[in-house]
């Protein structure tokens, strides 16, 4: 035991768990910041006024009482974007290329995921479980969706990928768009072969929409869902576990190593195809589970569900830097936020004028801005030249 | 087997361009195709005839003055009598021209400087808008909203402006292209990409939202109608003095103005050719290359990378803005549900798959993916759909269509072809139908000969 | 110059597999178009208007087929796209078999696309474009079977006055579709003395989250949403969830089973949810329920929103096909009669509804059904409760 525990790392588990707490702080805290400040500006104009006849608050303490709320959903949401980007990310580490098919593998993860559940509930097994039970269900539902979006990962990058890793990136480019494309389709093809439909509502069991209630601020109770707990700790867990995997083990350093310098890697023993194939694995079964997590949220899944989630994962990745682990963590967490301060409060602060419409709007501008200032994302090296 | 079967070809090949053989062979190509279109106005094989002998007047060598001149004869008479004859057709070459210009656009941003653009719709969008905007009964409008009624509200302005907002959308657009170009100065790469999508977005997403405070845009209902120039009344009579025993019936109001369109956009389509074989050849277009192969080469050079990237989202943008104007006239609605980041990928597909860099790669590029889009595809589900409906049966096992699953309708499923047909183009042809000279180089061996050699085995 | 040629040798092989695509000459064929998504995010409602289509074309042309013409489905995948439905419309347009089109979905596609079916005297009967702007160009070939956007955000907000709703807070998809209904509710509403606490819009699919945190704090008696059920149902859920106990109200579009397979038990709490529709609940009108079950036995799915309405267009434009085939004397006619021929229909009795166009093209009485959703299992959809009848007739 002690010997296994030595081999352990205790150090890389540790360190993200702190980065996230430090960048969840942190991410929470500048918005909030920001927030409030906007709020004391505020007082006394029209929303204020509007905020005093309709709800009898000013704008200070409306902009207090939701707060803890529009941070928790900022979070949860955040860390499912933070999921689908390792993905990018990860693939963009080792290719340099940006795997336009990620959100498609993300749509298969979930509806293998949903379907399974789907099987055991006609069995009836979900409606007997008992509360573990419900989270060993769930569980499992988890594992096909990884191994199924992990399988076709590896499987579009051995077909469609491999035979250009020597052309030009925008070639590879074009390959993904048409995978994506593709893939689509066939989702919906099996899919609807089954019921006539393309579409599944992932079934309600256990109690994940029950909510736990965190603490009350005067009249406002600030509360939880069982299943956003699920979200954030399942996607605690992936990135601990990718950390230590490309951190400390050997495949990690592996992975590294091809990432760095394919042919140097090559001659050091490294196989590098099995790398590569392994990074598509992993990218992919991440990007699964985060669409099983994603359904559990958010209850129904087509197969263009990837699309959007897809888009901003990957502005996500770039936005805290393509290629690394942690940025992409930091930038789903950062777009997670401004996304939700974005569509909680534009409605209100600026009467109505510009609403919630705007919040992907406000995030895509800010996306802009931090590239324009941080031309390599919040967390990125100076990418070299030929990139 | 191999050997012979590709020397048989290049023997053809050598004598297709001997002598006379190129004008006989291409004159009767045209011949052919019109009469198949003509006599059946409807058959697909006959329009892909057509397109392949129209294409056929610049593959063959022949005198230069000889081209120009079937190439003239081919776009001013023949196109618009079988266009008279079936809308359809004219439609397609329409969007052909369309596209190929935004496409050209976009090759100078992506295939000749090498930066990355996913959001050229928006560029296309603002151009649309503007003539929608003024075109339209909108500017009087800013204060209405869906549930007003706008009837008796008179158009703000004359319709002939719209020749004025050709040049006024190249203009705007290439305005726009220089303010999303300042970020690009100082990202590179995929955040580029990250960059354009995001302004893509942005663009759409604000003509969806600005319809409150002000009505600029009508919102997700879209603005209609916008004005379509005026048709000289003379001249629509002129014209079916001459074209009527051809055509067999009366060219209406509305086929006129078909053509009208497509005649303009075959203008500006030349003039974007033109521009941009100009632009290939030059100084500036070198220097976009060099940017493109290693900019601190090329800065090394006494290149100023940054004012020639500008220069190339500029001048692209300004095409598409330019097409964004016909565009709304020609259809006379605007609505945001046209510029969306699918249709941005669309075009990046086109000068992809056509060739990136190569200026007649690109036109076959749009060519080849909107006959494969609006044409080809459809036709190929709507025949399976007939084939369905009726008796028959696939021969050897025995299976009857009708007994089809519903759910297989080919209909549905025409972007898991185009998907599968890009991924495998990627992987057999990576430089594109028709690849620039450079890239060719670059990938390495010569496409053509492992082609031919793959047929031969 | 001369190597590219060898690309041309895929392309004439195209040419020889495609040649029979291109020929069909039989002039005794009558061919119905569809054009509506069939591909894409879309494709859900779309399919099922193509779906619709084709079961009207299998139990209703056999008055045709007596007369011995074969009557053919010539399904089109406009993509949502107007660029798509425009080139769709030419090609429809130019096959003289056509004599009329069911669609569009999106009423972006449909305004540019039936310009051309204008221009060619073609007959479109549209089962969901309700944007005011079909009708209102009064073009005599463009009809729609469906409600008008004004009057169906008008119904909802009377209604919603009829339960005593002081405030609501209106949301709608982005889209012509559900902007139309949500503008035109808020308006009566605000005309009957309602309160609008709040006016959004959302391409949101999945995360309302973000959205509805004002909403919750605004506190309204009535959630308005407008646009489809996909959104609907989702968005009502997260709102039960997060406390919301006033009524959820929606129109035509939240007609589908699936809503409640989405939210579930979320329909029914608080002050329980409504929806506006044209087309009464199956269990109440049994050529309905037969429709449904006839659906539901060809393709193994509920027909969504709007299959029904397509069913009807088919049946429509049938039928004045063979009107104007017997005016005719047993030839077909010309496109302009069938046109003329559907709206010389009188009180024509479809499954969604009797229909008599007027001068527009609108359906002249329009009958408007407010639908309470009375259960949780989807199976049980088609017996949810009518709990008000309004007829109003669209605006001249």
């Amino acid at each position: 035991m002690r010997n296994f525990m030595g081999s352990v790392n205790v150090r890389q588990i540790l360190l993200p768990i702190g980065q996230m707490a430090i960048f969840i702080t942190g991410a929470g805290a500048v918005c909030s910041g920001v927030m409030l400040v906007l709020a004391l500006l505020f007082r006394g104009s029209g929303a204020d006024h509007i905020l005093q006849a309709t709800q009898g608050v000013g704008i200070l303490t409306y902009t207090l009482n939701s707060l803890p709320q529009v941070l928790i959903d900022g979070v949860t949401i955040g860390f499912v974007y933070a999921a689908i980007a390792l993905g990018y990310t990860m693939v963009y580490g080792i290719l340099q290329f940006i795997n336009f098919a990620h959100s498609e593998i993300f749509a298969i993860g979930a509806f293998c995921g949903v379907e399974s559940l789907i099987a055991l509930n006609g069995l009836g097994a979900l409606a007997k479980a008992s509360a573990m039970g419900s989270f060993m269900y769930l569980g499992l539902a988890l594992i096909i969706g990884m191994a199924a979006a992990g399988g076709m990962a590896v499987l579009v990058e051995r077909v469609a990928y491999r035979p250009l890793r020597s052309s030009p990136t925008l070639i590879a480019l074009i390959s993904a768009i048409g995978v994506s494309f593709a893939l689509q389709d066939v989702i919906r093809l099996a899919e609807s072969m089954t019921s006539g439909q393309f579409y599944r509502v992932i079934p309600t069991f256990g109690n994940f929409d029950e909510h736990i209630t965190l603490f009350q601020i005067g009249s406002t109770v600030i509360d939880i869902q069982v299943k956003s707990v699920v979200v954030i700790l399942a996607a605690v867990i992936m990135l601990v576990a990718l950390n230590y995997l490309v951190g400390s083990t050997k495949v990690g350093k592996a992975i590294r190593a091809v990432s760095q310098d394919k042919h140097t890697a090559a001659l050091m023993g490294i196989n590098v195809n099995a790398m590569i194939s392994l990074t598509f694995l992993v990218g992919g079964s991440l990007g699964g589970a985060a669409g099983v997590l994603y359904a559990l949220k958010f209850t129904r899944i087509d197969p263009f569900v990837g699309f959007m989630p897809g888009i901003k994962a990957f502005a996500a990745a770039v936005l805290g830097g393509i290629g690394n682990l942690t940025g992409a963590l930091l930038g789903g967490m950062v777009l997670g936020m401004i996304e939700s301060f974005a569509g909680a409060y534009l409605g209100t602060y600026t009467m109505g004028t510009f609403g919630a419409e705007y919040k992907d709007m406000v995030a895509f501008l800010i996306l802009i801005l931090v590239i324009v200032f941080r031309p390599n994302g919040l967390l990125g090296e100076q990418i070299s030249q030929k990139a | 087997m191999k050997e012979s079967l590709k020397s048989r070809f290049q023997d053809f090949l050598v004598f297709l361009d001997r002598g006379r053989t190129p004008y006989f062979v291409s004159i009767g190509l045209i011949i052919l195709g019109f009469a198949l279109v003509y006599l059946s106005p409807r058959s697909i094989p006959g329009f892909l005839v057509f397109v392949f002998a129209a294409s056929s007047i610049y593959w063959l060598k022949m005198n230069k003055a000889v081209q120009l001149g079937l190439a003239v004869f081919l776009a001013v008479v023949l196109v618009p009598i079988l266009g008279a004859r079936n809308v359809f057709y004219l439609e397609v070459i329409f969007q052909i021209a369309v596209f190929s210009a935004l496409a050209l656009g976009l090759n100078i941003v992506v295939g000749f400087s090498g930066l990355l653009n996913f959001g050229y719709m928006a560029f296309y969008a603002v151009g649309a808008y503007l003539w929608a905007f003024f075109g339209s009964q909108q500017p009087y409008l800013l204060h209405s909203t869906v549930t007003t009624k706008a009837l008796n509200t008179p158009f703000f302005l004359a319709p002939d402006y719209f020749y004025l907002f050709i040049f006024l959308g190249v203009i705007v657009a290439a305005i726009l292209g220089l303010i999303l170009g300042l970020p690009v100065l100082r990202v590179r790469g995929d955040y580029l990409a990250v960059i354009t999508l995001a302004f893509g977005e942005i663009v759409r997403q604000l003509a969806n939202n600005l319809d409150k405070p002000l009505n600029f845009t009508n919102g997700p209902q879209g603005i209609t109608p916008i004005q379509r120039p005026t048709m000289p009344e003379g001249v629509l009579n002129l014209f079916n003095q001459v074209i009527q025993p051809v055509v067999g019936h009366r060219v209406t109001d509305n086929q006129a103005y078909n053509i009208l369109f497509y005649l303009i956009a075959l203008l500006v389509v030349i003039a974007v050719i033109v521009i941009t074989y100009r632009l290939d050849d030059s100084k500036v277009g070198r220097a976009w290359t060099a940017i493109r192969e290693d900019e601190l080469s090329a800065g090394a050079m006494g290149i100023n990378a940054n004012k020639l990237k500008l220069g190339a989202f500029a001048v692209g943008a300004s095409f598409a803005g330019a097409m964004g104007v016909l565009f709304a006239a020609s259809r006379t609605f605007v609505s945001p549900e046209t510029f969306t980041f699918l249709q941005s990928v669309g075009v990046l597909t086109m000068v992809i798959l056509g060739g990136i860099g190569s200026i007649t790669g690109v036109i076959v590029g749009a060519t080849v993916v909107t006959l494969l889009n609006i044409q080809v595809l459809q036709s190929f589900s709507l025949y399976l759909s007939q084939l369905r409906q009726s008796e028959a049966v696939i021969p050897i096992i025995g299976f009857h269509w009708k007994n089809l699953s519903n759910q297989l309708d080919p209909t549905k499923y025409q972007r898991l072809i185009f998907g599968i047909v890009l991924v495998i183009m990627m992987i057999y042809r990576p430089a594109g139908l028709l690849p620039a000279a450079r890239r060719k180089r670059e990938l390495g061996g010569n496409p053509e000969d492992k082609d031919l050699e793959e047929k031969g085995a | 110059m001369r190597k590219p040629i060898s690309i041309f040798a895929p392309t004439i092989a195209a040419l020889v597999l495609l040649l029979a695509a291109g020929c069909d000459k039989e002039n005794k064929t009558i061919k119905i178009a569809t054009q509506s998504p069939l591909s894409g995010a879309m494709s859900v409602i779309g399919s099922d208007i193509k779906n619709g289509t084709q079961l009207g074309i299998e139990q209703l042309s056999e008055p045709l087929t007596k007369m011995g013409f074969k009557v053919e489905l010539a399904p089109f995948d406009d993509q949502g796209n107007p660029d798509t439905g425009v080139a769709n419309a030419k090609n429809i347009v130019s096959d003289p078999a056509v004599f009329g089109v069911v669609g569009h979905y999106n009423s972006g596609v449909q305004i540019p696309s039936s310009e051309e079916y204008h221009a060619a005297g073609l007959c479109n009967v549209s089962p969901a474009n309700t944007n005011p702007k079909v009708t209102e160009r009064g073009y005599l070939e463009v009809n729609r079977v469906c409600g008008r956007d004004d009057v169906q955000g008008a119904v909802g907000a009377q209604f919603a006055k009829s339960k005593n709703i002081k405030t609501a807070y209106v949301l709608h998809d982005k889209t012509a579709y559900g902007q139309g209904i949500a503008e035109y509710f808020k308006k009566e509403a605000e005309a009957q003395g309602m309160k609008v606490v709040g006016f959004a819009g959302t391409e949101e699919k999945a995360n309302f989250d973000a959205i509805l945190s004002p909403i919750i704090a605004a506190k309204p008696e009535c959630i308005y949403f407008g646009g489809m059920f996909d959104q609907a149902a989702v968005l009502y859920k997260q709102a039960r969830q997060k406390g919301f106990k006033g009524m959820c109200l929606s129109d035509d579009g939240f007609d589908s089973p699936d809503a409640s397979k989405i939210a579930g038990d979320a329909l029914m709490q608080g002050a329980g949810t409504y929806f506006s529709t044209v087309a009464g609940p199956a269990a109440f009108y049994p050529d309905t329920a037969k429709f449904v079950a006839d659906f539901k036995a060809k393709f193994g799915n509920a027909p969504q929103p709007f299959a029904a309405q397509s069913f009807d267009c088919t049946a429509i434009l049938l039928k004045a096909i063979e009107n104007a085939t017997n005016a005719n004397g047993g030839k077909l006619p010309a496109r302009a009669d069938v046109a003329k021929a559907v709206r010389a229909l009188q009180n024509f009795k479809g499954v969604t509804g009797t229909y008599t166009f007027n001068a527009k093209g609108d359906p002249s009485v329009g009958k408007y059904f407010i639908i309470q959703v009375t259960s949780p299992d989807p199976a049980q959809w088609a017996s949810n409760k009518i709990d008000q009848t309004l007829s109003i007739a669209p605006p001249k």
